[in-house]
């Protein structure tokens, strides 16, 4: 029942986020998810064993929240509680991987530990860039720019409608769930119970959408969608990603992280 | 009447389950005129309403609008004509934003976007709503999501405004509100609704509803003076007239 | 379970991406074609339903561990697979977005586990035509069996889609036999969770509102009975599933594996003994205790060498104590990689103040 609670506040806190008006809103969202997927599909190109090469990509996550005027426990939060399947199955990389990979001041430090803080980092980074997305741009206006990239407009209009009811039936399970739980004295939801429960809240559930239907057709609808978004992209916008792209590939191509060590290392000396 | 802009002859029509909901309901209504619906619950007023659209289709009778047939080939224009504004404006409210919402209308209506874009502008303002286009229904008061339910329905130019419930549910200022609203705008109305005072407010004309049928089609002062009447349709006179007494 | 992007490499990815992809282009298209109106809405406030239902946990009798409903043999159920299968996506993609729970990379793999296997598999192959042969009024428990199975195989086939995703990314150790003796009686536990679930809930709209039921799915269901194998369909994906199997087994024969490639690298010796000492002895002695990983021990010296690094690799030296790793360039790596990730915070913070105080 927490868990619910919690998952809707985060849900509506994105959304809250996404409606601000900010330097990042202004960008054309197709630049943000190009922007998103490029960032992703660099973060997991690099070999098992990376580590330090990974964190000068922490810039862009950092620089689109910064951008979009979002705080980092915000987005903090979200990543610390997201789905830890990555971690659990990561953790056994150390148990299974022994193999002495390299030496620090003296200690050995074997391939699975880092394969793990490997695949830690870019759950980090790969979860963060996600939610980074969704707080700049909105749902909303990442299907505008989803259906100009080619997404069939059946599926964005769908998955607006989904995300419009969510918090309306989320909400409604919610209390139907609170009233069995101040009657159930401490006992959990046995299947005789959760069947009748979801059955009511499936049965509500069709019946709005039968009224939405009728709502639609009272409204002249006649099976085709006509809702276009109208974008504009703009010089910023190929700027922006001219940029990014740039900047992935250079982190790519180039161990930053260890060039710096290497120069603090030399200054040292 | 000179030329009804709205008749129903003989209506009937029965629930899936079998159920009848209307019993050969007919009447009338004019230019101008703003028609009260009451009835207990499950007296089938909403079932009603949901013909005037072509939404429902009846058993047996018929529907004229403007004298135009309610029939699958009329139905584009039937339902530019009669705006239907529902109970629940969570239903009608799909749209991820307001002034997305208000021109799903008049974008089926086939219209070119910047007279969409003028229309919607215009229902948001004569509604008074102009500073929430770009928020997101479930961002919106009970009271704020009504009349966008309404300008979505006004930005059609409708000539008659159909209205199921729509007090139900607001806070004291919003419903003073909506009255203030709708009393202004010159569209034939037809309001169903359990708020008696609004009837008074509102309404010149009232149709009692009972089992599916019209049990009574008077002025309000008539309706609301028979007491018999009311009981029989498990209803009771408008709490203003009552403290009056 | 939902694959994360941090297991994933990008070749697996995006292999699985346009598999998915693929399928939800047809499938829109199916659906477009549907002259019924009341598809949009229906699968909208459909998916919002599951969204909420996963949040409601019941428990299971005998075990007292709790489950929740998938969703995908339910929306089948009601919408038919094509249409079923939208909505997953849109599910799927609001979890990855809103919650993390699987990444935006990893939403091709995920939906070809939770939303293929069931609505295009599971669904069609096993429940279908169990339905057919049951009657016109199937018993409750009749009804259950059937969802159950149904639903035990189509999430035994996503866990198994899991696994390969993984083992082909490269990014886990986790050994095949290993990763497929955790996940599948795992799976096989919350098929039973999904098919009694869903069982129940139709048992219920049947009974209550049967009229709800016949609607628009019955109608939908019966006359797209034949679009569910479209041979032009199932021959793409075919052909994507040979390219992905014959590029990556080419990538895999004529490279050396990529654990040992690295430590061939980085350490200009291979396939070293672990040294009997300090932290990895009690490493050791603590994985030989768990039976079910000593029996499963990733072993370098034991697997044998790939062709390509045979040559090179000579006699593995088991005396060597550490390994002769360049101590400078670890170092260097190492406080390269703190000075970078305190620079990139420093800079965030910098930005984050800059732009609130420009707002």
């Amino acid at each position: 029942m927490s868990r619910l609670h919690a998952a809707l506040q985060d849900f509506d806190a994105l959304d809250a986020l996404a409606a601000r008006p900010t330097a990042l809103s202004r960008l054309d969202p197709r630049v943000k998810i190009l922007a998103t997927l490029g960032f992703i599909l660099t973060v997991v190109s690099f070999d098992r064993y990376t580590v330090a090469a990974l964190l000068p990509l922490a810039l862009f996550p950092l620089l689109m929240a910064a951008l979009g005027d979002m705080t980092l426990r915000s987005i903090g939060r979200t990543v610390l509680l997201a789905s830890p399947f990555a971690v659990m199955v990561g953790m056994f990389n150390p148990w299974l991987d022994q193999r002495p990979l390299l030496s620090l001041l003296g200690y050995p430090i074997t391939g699975g530990w880092v394969s793990f803080t490997s695949i830690l980092i870019r759950f980090g980074l790969t979860v963060a860039a996600g939610l980074v997305l969704v707080a700049s741009t909105g749902l909303p206006q990442i299907c505008a720019g989803l259906e100009r990239l080619g997404v069939p407009q059946v599926f964005t209009t769908q998955l607006l409608l989904l995300h419009r009811y969510a918090l309306v039936l989320a909400h409604e399970a919610s209390r139907m769930s609170l009233a069995h739980e101040l009657r159930a004295n401490g006992k959990a939801m046995p299947l005789a119970v959760y069947g009748p429960l979801l059955g009511h809240l499936l049965l509500r559930a069709l019946q709005r959408a039968q009224r939405i239907h009728q709502a639609m057709l009272s409204r002249g609808f006649d099976g085709q969608l006509r809702h276009r978004p109208s974008l504009r992209w703009q010089r910023a916008d190929t700027l922006f990603l001219a940029l990014c792209g740039m900047g992935f590939a250079l982190a790519r191509q180039v161990d930053l992280a260890h060039l710096m060590g290497q120069l603090v290392l030399g200054w040292l000396r | 009447m000179s030329q009804p802009v709205v008749a129903l002859r003989g209506l009937s029509y029965a629930y899936p389950d079998g159920q009848q909901a209307l019993r050969g309901v007919s009447f009338a209504i004019g230019a101008g005129e703003s028609v009260g619906l009451i009835g207990s619950n499950g007296a089938g007023k909403s079932t009603l309403l949901l013909h005037l659209n072509g939404v429902l289709k009846p058993a047996a009778g018929e529907v004229l609008i403007h004298d135009l047939p309610v029939m699958a080939a009329n139905l584009a224009e039937v339902r530019q004509r009669v705006g239907l504004v529902f109970q629940d404006p969570d239903d009608q409210l799909f749209m991820p934003t307001v002034q997305d919402d208000v021109a799903f209308g008049p974008l089926n209506m086939g219209l070119p976007l910047d007279d969409v874009q003028a229309r919607v502008a215009q229902a948001l303002a004569t509604v008074g709503v102009s500073h929430l286009a770009a928020r997101a229904p479930y961002r919106l008061s009970g009271g704020e999501k009504r009349l966008v339910a309404i300008a979505g329905v006004l930005a059609m130019s409708p000539s008659i405004l159909v209205l199921d419930e729509p007090s139900a549910g607001l806070d004291p200022a919003a419903r003073r509100r909506l009255i203030q609203l709708l009393s202004g705008i010159k569209h034939t109305r037809l309001i169903a609704t359990h708020d008696l005072d609004l009837v008074l407010d509102l309404c010149t004309r009232v149709l009692v509803m009972r089992e599916g049928a019209i049990a009574a089609d008077a002025s309000p002062e008539v309706i609301f003076a028979d007491a018999e009447l009311l009981a029989r349709c498990h209803l009771e006179m408008p709490l203003s007239l009552q403290r009056r007494t | 379970m939902h694959m994360a992007d941090a297991l994933l490499s990008p070749a697996v990815g995006a292999t699985f991406w346009l598999a998915s992809g693929a399928t939800l282009a047809w499938s829109a298209r199916q659906v477009r074609k549907d002259e019924r109106e009341y598809l949009v809405p229906l699968m909208g406030v459909l998916g919002a339903f599951v969204f909420a239902a996963m949040m409601i946990n019941f428990t299971i009798p005998g075990t007292g561990s709790s489950g929740h409903l998938g969703g995908g043999l339910l929306l089948s159920i009601l919408l038919g697979p094509s249409a079923a299968f939208m909505v997953m996506a849109s599910v799927l993609t609001v979890q990855a977005l809103f919650f993390a729970d699987g990444g935006i990379l990893a939403l091709g793999a995920n939906l070809f586990n939770l939303g293929l296997c069931t609505c295009f598999v599971a669904y069609p192959l096993v429940y279908r035509p169990l339905l057919a042969r049951a009657g016109a009024a199937p018993s409750t428990r009749r009804m259950s069996l059937m969802a159950v199975l149904a639903a035990v195989i189509g999430l035994q086939l996503g866990a198994l889609g899991v696994v390969a995703q993984t083992q082909l990314s490269g990014i886990s150790s986790l050994p095949l036999s290993t990763f497929l003796l955790l996940m599948q009686p795992m799976h096989l536990a919350i098929g039973l969770v999904e098919g009694l679930a869903t069982a129940a809930l139709i048992v219920f709209v049947r009974q209550a509102r049967p009229d709800l039921l016949a609607l628009p799915s019955a109608a939908y269901q019966t006359a797209s009975a034949r679009r569910v194998f479209p041979g032009r369909l199932m021959a793409t994906l075919g052909a994507v599933a040979l390219v992905t199997a014959g590029s990556l087994s080419w990538f895999a024969s004529s490279q050396p594996d990529g654990l040992e490639w690295s430590i061939a690298r980085t350490t200009r010796q291979a396939g070293l003994e672990s040294p009997q000492s300090g932290l990895h002895a009690k490493l050791s002695e603590v994985q030989k205790s768990l039976s079910l990983l000593a029996d499963y021990k990733f072993d370098l010296a034991a697997k044998p060498a790939t062709p390509a690094l045979a040559p090179a690799l000579g006699q593995a030296t088991p005396e060597a104590a550490w390994p002769a790793v360049d101590a400078s360039t670890s170092l260097a790596g190492v406080i390269g990689g703190a000075a970078t990730l305190a620079l990139v915070l420093a800079l965030g913070f910098v930005l984050r103040r800059k732009g609130s105080s420009a707002v």
